[in-house]
Order: structure tokens, then C-alpha cells, then sequence
């Protein structure tokens, strides 16, 4: 880690990051109005049944049964058996005694896992200095409360708080039975749900249950060794697989109440902009239908079954507010290409040496790049299920920020925040889509003019096309020179819509501070470039956006990687060998040299075949990725795949391989084929076929290798996204001569 | 009224002839391991067994498939796991799910026509079954793990 000083020195000019978060989540803290202490206090001790006993907010025991909380909301992703088996591991049960069930909203439940990302220093920096920032932002976090699944936190957030949860609730199930019997608790061990005494007997931790409430939970102060490990970081059966398998799992869009309706809805497609008048004639005879209802943005049709609700809703004639951003694509890309100037100044990022300087020596290579809008489209559509009594509202919805539910549901029909009770369902996938509340808020406002019925709230596929908060539209001005077979200077400009600060700004709690999501993929940039500078820009007035997969990174990495390829070439350097030579960080160069190794990096394949590689660092983990290609009559083959990841510890390791191929397929699928376009203020994009993302018969072979050399352990969610994009266009550059510098690419060249 | 039978069992519903078949068995009957995903055909995630064969149940109307014998996921195995199923499970294929009930479907009716089939035709079979979250290498690992359990039968 000699490089490290350095590095840190430098990282210092970036205070603002964390500024930037933590200012934001500073004021979702009072916004919030958090009493210090509420962290601290047990959420599951309001509902907790006669002889039962909570240790803390992850583990409830009754004489029955024991009941494992998930913090992190499962969209797909596997938090939803990690978490709690990380519990299990430490609390010795077996991974059929427990009942698995998703938190509700608590400050108790604050997301420790973003300390990293808010605090203003590269991740694999371990000075004082950024340790020091970390754990102020830790602060920032427990004031705020902040429950949120997302930015890849869950390991890291619950990696050490969940096995000591575990933990304490073992010693202190141990200490229970060592006043029952008077054994001394180091006597005393644990084993599948019970404690066992020297003589064998065995005491089951439910039968403990009401004594365990009498004590104080007993401190721990050590947690087990990996080689004790049971679970973690050993191949494991996803506790959920099964029923996924059987079709015996309940997505929130399978729930059924008594007496339930069905909802459709027909919203503005000029985002953001409410209606001025319907005509509902035609819809109101149509079968099944019982009322039609007027939303903010839109119609809402009652019906007896969704389908009908559906049909109906499209037979509304509406009338809409024009939108406040520009109606037509072209012109959203010429505000975005005038965005490059001080008035729109995010934040420089860098600025290392003499850029201006540099760019003078050596050959001068400039490239525009561009990233468009992109929709998220999990495959199970919004939805959500709401009733409104006296008492307040109760909603049943997949969702990634339960506060944010309560607090925009409450907002819409003017309740309090705690007058709605919320339910995290499974969800169908998010991708950043459940970060947004568009249909929480259209659901509040039915359920309230419902009063008294329980309502179901499915997005048709068209509507959820329609009103998808899409992934910021990025365009990047890149610079740099080449001199002796060296990158002399770059000078790297990103113009984008602000994903992060938009959305906090939804959440009801907006920054002034410049979006640090639009710093990923320029700022923690670990070539040895002398001459470095970084900026971005925020585009203001377009389409609102916000966090898709990997967020700012999805767009940066893609054109830093791309351009940094193109330096390389003029350079006349091995793109794999270059990248690992110019690498600063030791572990990083690790990864690099894995994936060369993983694919035998030999240098151009000719013969039509070519080979890219790209290495981003994301949320922390740093990813590197290489993609064969191979030129067909039918058009570009991806042929293979290769992928190396360090997370520090690999805790679920059969998961962790199915995430990395997910992230490749989705950033290589959406890389080819995918964009949202605007026209007459609404996007043209309405189903699969107009945005397909990868099918099958292009799914590559994609080989996964994670690296256990960080200092820490990282998320996998999002990290082998942004690599994606780049390795591609790379290949393609390599196979063909042709360099893209567009997304989707299937613009420019054919797809097998 | 309509009859259909579903999973064995004979059922009565009230709906406009046009209802897609989905949405019947869906909202009437509570059969929930047919998945909306599209309603137009793009997807899979609807899929069912229409007499034995592979069909996107968005896209049958009742009119249809009235009187015909219809099986989702919860049935194919008859009250076994299905040996596809097996598989899924071995190779942990899911991430959300949400698709995985027509990918099985789907990948039951390939190796009933194909019993040892090549990657290639597992891709023209399994092409029209969307996975947002990118399950595809594991699902064809599956489907020649399953063939493999079936005998090539
Ligand atoms: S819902 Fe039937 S194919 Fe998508
Ligand atoms: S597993 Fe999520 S869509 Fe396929």
C-alpha cells in the first residue's frame, strides 16, 4: 500500500462527497426528527407476545417459534436468507427453525453499511484521516435513522451486526439456562436450537423464551472465527429457492385480502404533471368495473379483477398538463450537450498536476460520449395493496426505504407519517425502481377515496414503462494525450441529471451539494495519470431521473473505460497489460492481473475475434471484466465472459456467482439494446420489445472468480454493472476497428 | 360461466369470454405462480401447461381454453418435485423468481420435445423467457442437469 499516502493527500480535495451525503442525510435526520436515543431502541418490543423475548431488533423468541428479522428488503438480490443465516450462524440454529420476517420501519434498522460511501475518502484508502471521516458519517447515520436497502450495503451493513446480534442472543439464551439449572454458562453450549448441558439434555432456546426476557441481554465481545464458520462463505441453498422453485412464493403482487378490489391506473406520461380533465363514458360500462376515480396525475378505475381494471383504465380519455421538461428526445440531448458550462458546475473532482499543461505535449485525442435514459422494468410491476380506516393507512408494498412509504403515503391524504403501518413484501426485482413512490402515492390517494376497502394496485407493463423514474442521461467530453507510450494528461467532463440528489429530494429531504454519484467512475479513477482533472456537470431541467443498478458509475464507467482504452491504443499499449501497469493500488492490480489470468490475456485474437477488458470500482468493490466477441454474418457474438471481483470476504458464495452473471447480463443487455426515448412529453418505450435488455440466445458464458484481498467486506449487487459496458465496446473496437461511443450500441452495430 | 379444470380440479368462472387466461387464474381462482410480466407475449413469466403443451396464459382467451385441462407450477411436479424443478433447485437458478415459474414451464416442454437438447436449442426454446435478473447461464446448466435426472426420456 505505498501508494496509499499519496492517495489520501490528494483525496482530501474531496471533502464535499461526504458533504454531500452526509449534509443530506444531516437533514433527513431532522426532517425525521430522530431522538438520539431511538436508535438504540428494540422496534420489536411493541408487538411482543406473552413469554416471549426480544434481544435486539433482528431476533424475536416465543414458546413457539423464533423469528429472524431482514433489515435489507429482498428484491432478488438473496438479503432475504443471508441475513438471516448470518443471525443462525452465530446463534446455532438450523436453517429450518426460523421464521424469516422483513423489518418495519425504525431508526433501529439505520443503514451503517453507506458510512463508506458517504465519507469523502477512495475506498481503499485506511489513513487516520478517512477512517476518522467514516465514523463521523457512521454518526450522521444513527441520527438519521435511515433505513434504506441499496448502493450495495447490505453485507456491509449487517456483516458484523447480524452475527453479533446472533451472538448475543446465544450467551444470553446460555446465561437463561445457566440460572434454570445452575450450571455455569461456560458449561453450557449450543447447538440446532438448543442449549445443551454437560449431561446432553437438551433445553430448546423457545423454552428459554420467557425466562430470557428477564435478564439483560449479555454483552459479547468476540464473534466466532471463519474457520468456525458453518455457513458463511460456504456454498448454501438460498432459504428462499425452493419456494421460488415450486411456485409457492408470495410476491406482493400475489396477495389477496377479504373483500379486496382491484385497481389500474392511467397517469400523465409528461412526468411529474397532473391531469386537467377525463372523460370516463366509455370505460364506465365496461365489465367488471365498479368506480372511476380521480387521482392527482391521473384516473384510477375500481374493478373486479385487474384485467379489467386494466382495460378500462385505457379506455379513459385524459387530458394532461404538458410536461415541464422538453417534449422531444433531440432536444433533451441539446440541453444536455450545453450543460458543459461553470453555471451548471457540479463539482471538479480532481485536478492533479497540470492538465492544461499536459494536454499540450504528446498527441491530443478528444471523444464525446453518450449514455441515454434507461428504464429499470423488474419483471413484476408495481403494485401494492393499501386500505384506509379511521385509524390511518396500512399498505402492503415491496419497497427498499420503509420511512420514505409512510411519509409519502401520509403526505398524499394528509396523515402523519406514523398513522401508516407498513409491510414489506418480496419483490420481483427493483434494479432502483422500488426506490421511487410513484405508486405509493397513487395507491394512497385511491385506498383514502376507498375508505374502508383493501385495494390491489397493479401497474400495467405500459404504465410502469410510462412513468419509470428512468437512469440519468449522461453525456461526457473526455481529453487526455499520449506521449512515449505514456497517458501524459486527462481531462474528463461529465454532464448528467442527477440521479441521487433527485431522489433524495423525492424522499422529501433536497441538498444543494453536488451529486457524489456523478463523481463515480472520474473521481475514484486509480491510473497513474500525472496530469488528472475531473468534473462534472448537472444538467437541470429534464426528465426527472434516478439510482438505476450501479447508478452514476452505469454511465461514467462506460465512458472513463472506453476512453481510457482509446488512450491506450494511441499509446500503442496492451489494454490488460497498461491497466495493470498505470494501477496504484495493489489490490486493484490483483484483480486486473486475476481476470487476465482467468482468461489467458494474450494480447489481440485477430480472425474476427476481439477481446475488451475494463475495470471500474464501485460501492467500494473493485471489478474487473473481460468480454470476447467474435465478428458473424448475423452480427457481434458475445462469446465469453470473464469476471474478477474482490469483496474481502465472500459470505454467500453459489449467490455471489448468480449476482455477478446478473449484473454482467444486465449491463452488457441494456449496453446493447436498451434507451428511453421522449416524445409529445412521454416516453416511446412501452414493453419489452422496444427495451429488451439480453435474452437467452445472447446470454454469453460468464465465468466469476471473487478475490478475499480487501481490508473489509464489499457489496456485489451493483459492482460488476458498470465494467460491463466498456469490456464490450472495447471488444468490439478490438474485433472490428470500430469504436462506439453511444449507448445502446445496437444503433451502431448489429447483435447476433 | 365458464368450466375450467386447474391442477385436477374442476372450477366455475364468471368472466367475459376475452379475459386472458392469466388473469383468471390469477384473480378468480388465486392461483398465483402465473406471473404478469407483459401481457403481450414478451416475457414467459405467464406460462402454463394448456393439455401438455407450453402456452403464455396472457395470451388464451377463455373462450379458449374452456374445458381444457390447464396445470401451473404448483402441479407439475404431482406432489413431487419435478425433476426440472430438481435441478432449479441444485443449481439455484432464482434470483427475484418472478420469472422462474414459465422458464420451468418452459424448460418442461423443451425436454418433452427435445430430451437431451444443445445449448442451441435451449436458446431458441428458452428465448422468449425474459430474466431481468440475469439468470441465464444458470437456467441452461439446469435444463442439462435436468435432462441428464430424465435419462434423455
Ligand atoms: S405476461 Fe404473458 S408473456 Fe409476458
Ligand atoms: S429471476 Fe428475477 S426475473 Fe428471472
Amino acid at each position: 500500500m505505498a501508494d496509499m499516502p499519496t492517495l489520501s493527500r490528494r483525496t482530501f480535495v474531496f471533502a464535499s462527497v461526504a458533504a454531500a451525503g452526509g449534509v443530506a442525510f444531516g437533514q433527513y435526520a431532522r426532517a425525521q426528527q430522530a431522538p438520539a436515543s431511538a436508535a438504540a431502541t428494540n422496534p420489536l418490543t411493541a408487538d411482543l407476545g406473552p413469554n416471549s423475548v426480544t434481544f435486539n431488533p433482528w431476533v424475536e423468541i416465543s414458546p413457539q417459534k423464533i423469528t429472524l428479522i431482514a433489515q435489507h428488503a429482498d428484491k432478488g438480490q438473496g438479503v432475504g436468507s443471508i441475513q438471516p443465516l448470518m443471525i443462525a450462524e452465530e446463534l446455532d440454529l438450523e436453517p429450518n427453525q426460523f421464521e424469516i420476517r422483513f423489518a418495519g420501519p425504525s431508526p433501529a434498522y439505520f443503514n451503517t453499511g453507506f458510512s463508506h460511501e458517504l465519507a469523502p475518502f477512495m475506498a481503499p484508502d485506511r489513513s487516520p484521516e478517512a477512517e476518522k471521516a467514516r465514523a463521523a458519517a457512521l454518526e450522521w447515520l444513527r441520527k438519521a435513522g435511515l433505513q434504506m436497502t441499496g448502493g450495495s450495503s447490505a453485507i456491509p451493513d449487517t456483516f458484523d451486526k447480524l452475527r453479533m446480534a446472533g451472538a448475543v442472543a446465544r450467551e444470553t439464551l446460555k446465561a437463561t439456562a445457566a440460572r434454570r439449572t445452575g450450571i455455569a454458562a461456560a458449561d453450557l453450549r449450543t447447538e440446532a436450537g438448543n442449549v445443551i448441558l454437560p449431561n446432553g439434555t437438551k433445553i430448546p432456546y423457545v423454552a428459554l423464551a420467557a425466562d430470557a426476557a428477564k435478564i439483560t441481554p449479555v454483552a459479547v465481545t468476540k464473534l466466532r472465527e471463519p474457520s468456525q464458520w458453518r455457513f458463511i462463505g460456504k456454498p448454501m441453498e438460498r432459504l428462499d429457492i425452493r419456494s421460488k422453485v415450486t411456485g409457492e412464493m408470495k410476491f406482493g403482487i400475489d396477495r389477496k385480502m377479504d373483500g379486496m378490489v382491484y385497481a389500474a391506473v392511467q397517469l400523465n406520461p409528461n412526468k411529474g404533471q397532473p391531469i386537467v380533465s377525463f372523460d370516463a363514458s366509455k370505460a364506465q360500462s365496461m365489465p367488471g368495473v365498479r368506480k372511476i376515480l380521480k387521482i392527482s396525475n391521473g384516473i384510477a378505475v375500481i374493478a373486479t379483477n385487474s384485467w379489467y381494471a386494466m382495460q378500462a383504465a385505457e379506455r379513459v380519455d385524459c387530458v394532461w398538463a404538458p410536461s415541464k421538461y422538453p417534449a422531444e428526445q433531440a432536444e433533451h440531448w441539446k440541453v444536455a450537450a450545453s450543460s458543459f458550462v461553470p453555471q451548471f458546475l457540479g463539482k471538479e473532482w480532481r485536478n492533479d498536476g497540470d492538465v492544461d499543461a499536459g494536454l499540450k505535449e504528446g498527441t491530443l485525442i478528444e471523444a464525446e460520449y453518450r449514455a441515454p435514459y434507461v428504464g429499470h422494468q423488474p419483471l413484476e410491476p408495481l403494485n401494492g395493496i393499501g386500505i384506509v380506516t379511521d385509524k390511518g393507512m396500512e399498505i402492503w408494498v415491496g419497497h427498499q426505504t420503509p420511512q420514505s412509504v409512510q411519509a409519502i403515503a401520509a403526505t398524499a391524504i394528509g396523515l402523519k407519517p406514523e398513522q401508516v403501518t407498513f409491510h414489506n413484501e418480496w419483490m420481483g426485482g427493483s434494479f432502483g425502481h422500488r426506490l421511487e413512490f410513484e405508486n405509493v402515492r397513487v395507491l394512497a390517494e385511491i385506498v383514502n377515496q376507498m375508505r374502508g376497502i383493501p385495494v390491489k394496485l397493479i401497474f400495467s407493463r405500459e404504465e410502469d414503462f410510462r412513468q419509470d423514474i428512468p437512469r440519468q442521461i449522461a453525456m461526457g467530453k473526455y481529453r487526455g494525450s499520449v506521449k512515449d507510450g505514456r497517458i501524459v494528461a486527462a481531462d474528463f467532463q461529465v454532464a448528467a441529471t442527477a440521479p441521487f440528489k433527485e431522489l433524495l429530494a423525492r424522499m422529501g429531504t433536497p441538498t444543494k451539494d453536488p451529486d457524489g454519484q456523478l463523481a463515480v467512475g472520474i473521481w475514484n479513477l486509480y491510473y497513474d495519470i500525472p496530469n488528472y482533472r475531473a468534473k462534472s456537470f448537472e444538467i437541470q431541467g429534464l426528465s426527472p431521473s434516478t439510482t438505476w443498478r450501479s447508478v452514476g458509475a452505469s454511465a461514467n464507467g462506460f465512458f472513463t473505460e472506453s476512453f481510457i482504452d482509446e488512450l491506450i491504443h494511441a499509446a500503442g499499449l496492451d489494454p490488460l497489460r497498461a491497466r495493470i501497469e498505470m494501477c496504484k493500488i495493489p489490490i486493484y492490480r490483483k484483480v486486473l492481473e486475476t481476470v487476465g489470468k482467468m482468461a489467458d490475456w494474450k494480447g489481440p485474437l485477430g480472425r474476427g475475434k476481439g477481446r475488451g477488458v475494463a475495470f471500474v470500482e464501485s460501492f467500494g468493490t473493485a471489478v474487473a471484466e473481460i468480454v470476447e466477441v467474435s465478428m458473424t454474418d448475423a452480427g457481434i457474438k458475445i462469446d465469453k465472459v470473464w469476471v474478477a471481483a474482490d469483496v474481502g470476504t465472500v459470505v454467500d458464495p453459489v449467490n455471489f456467482e448468480n449476482l455477478v452473471q446478473g449484473g454482467v447480463v444486465w449491463g452488457l443487455g441494456h449496453a446493447m439494446n436498451c434507451e428511453l426515448t421522449y416524445a409529445k412529453g412521454g416516453v416511446q418505450q412501452t414493453n419489452y420489445h422496444h427495451h429488451e435488455g439480453m435474452r437467452m440466445y445472447q446470454c454469453p458464458v460468464i465465468e466469476v472468480r471473487g478475490l478475499e484481498n480487501d481490508y473489509t467486506v464489499r457489496g456485489i449487487g451493483e459492482p460488476p454493472v458498470p465494467p460491463a459496458a466498456p469490456a464490450l465496446a472495447n471488444a468490439i473496437f478490438a474485433a472490428t476497428g470500430k469504436r462506439i461511443r453511444e449507448m445502446p450500441f445496437n444503433k451502431f452495430i448489429d447483435f447476433v | 360461466m365458464f368450466e375450467l379444470t386447474v391442477n385436477g380440479t374442476k372450477h366455475q368462472v364468471d368472466v367475459v369470454p376475452e379475459m386472458p387466461l392469466l388473469w383468471v387464474l390469477r384473480d378468480e381462482l388465486g392461483i398465483t405462480s402465473p406471473k404478469y410480466g407483459c401481457g403481450i407475449a414478451q416475457c414467459g413469466a405467464c406460462t402454463v401447461q394448456i393439455d401438455g403443451a407450453a402456452v403464455r396464459s396472457c395470451q388464451a382467451r377463455m373462450a379458449d381454453v374452456a374445458g381444457k385441462a390447464i396445470t401451473t407450477l404448483e402441479a407439475v411436479g404431482n406432489g413431487k418435485l419435478h425433476p426440472v424443478q430438481e435441478a432449479w433447485i441444485e443449481h439455484q437458478v432464482p434470483q427475484c423468481g418472478y420469472c422462474q415459474a414459465g422458464q420451468i414451464i418452459q424448460a418442461i416442454a423443451l425436454l418433452k420435445t427435445i430430451p437431451k437438447p444443445s445449448d442451441k436449442d435451449i436458446d431458441v426454446v428458452m428465448s422468449g423467457n425474459l430474466c431481468r435478473c440475469g439468470t441465464y447461464e444458470r437456467i441452461r446448466g439446469a435444463i442439462h442437469a435436468a435432462a441428464e435426472k430424465m435419462g434423455g426420456k
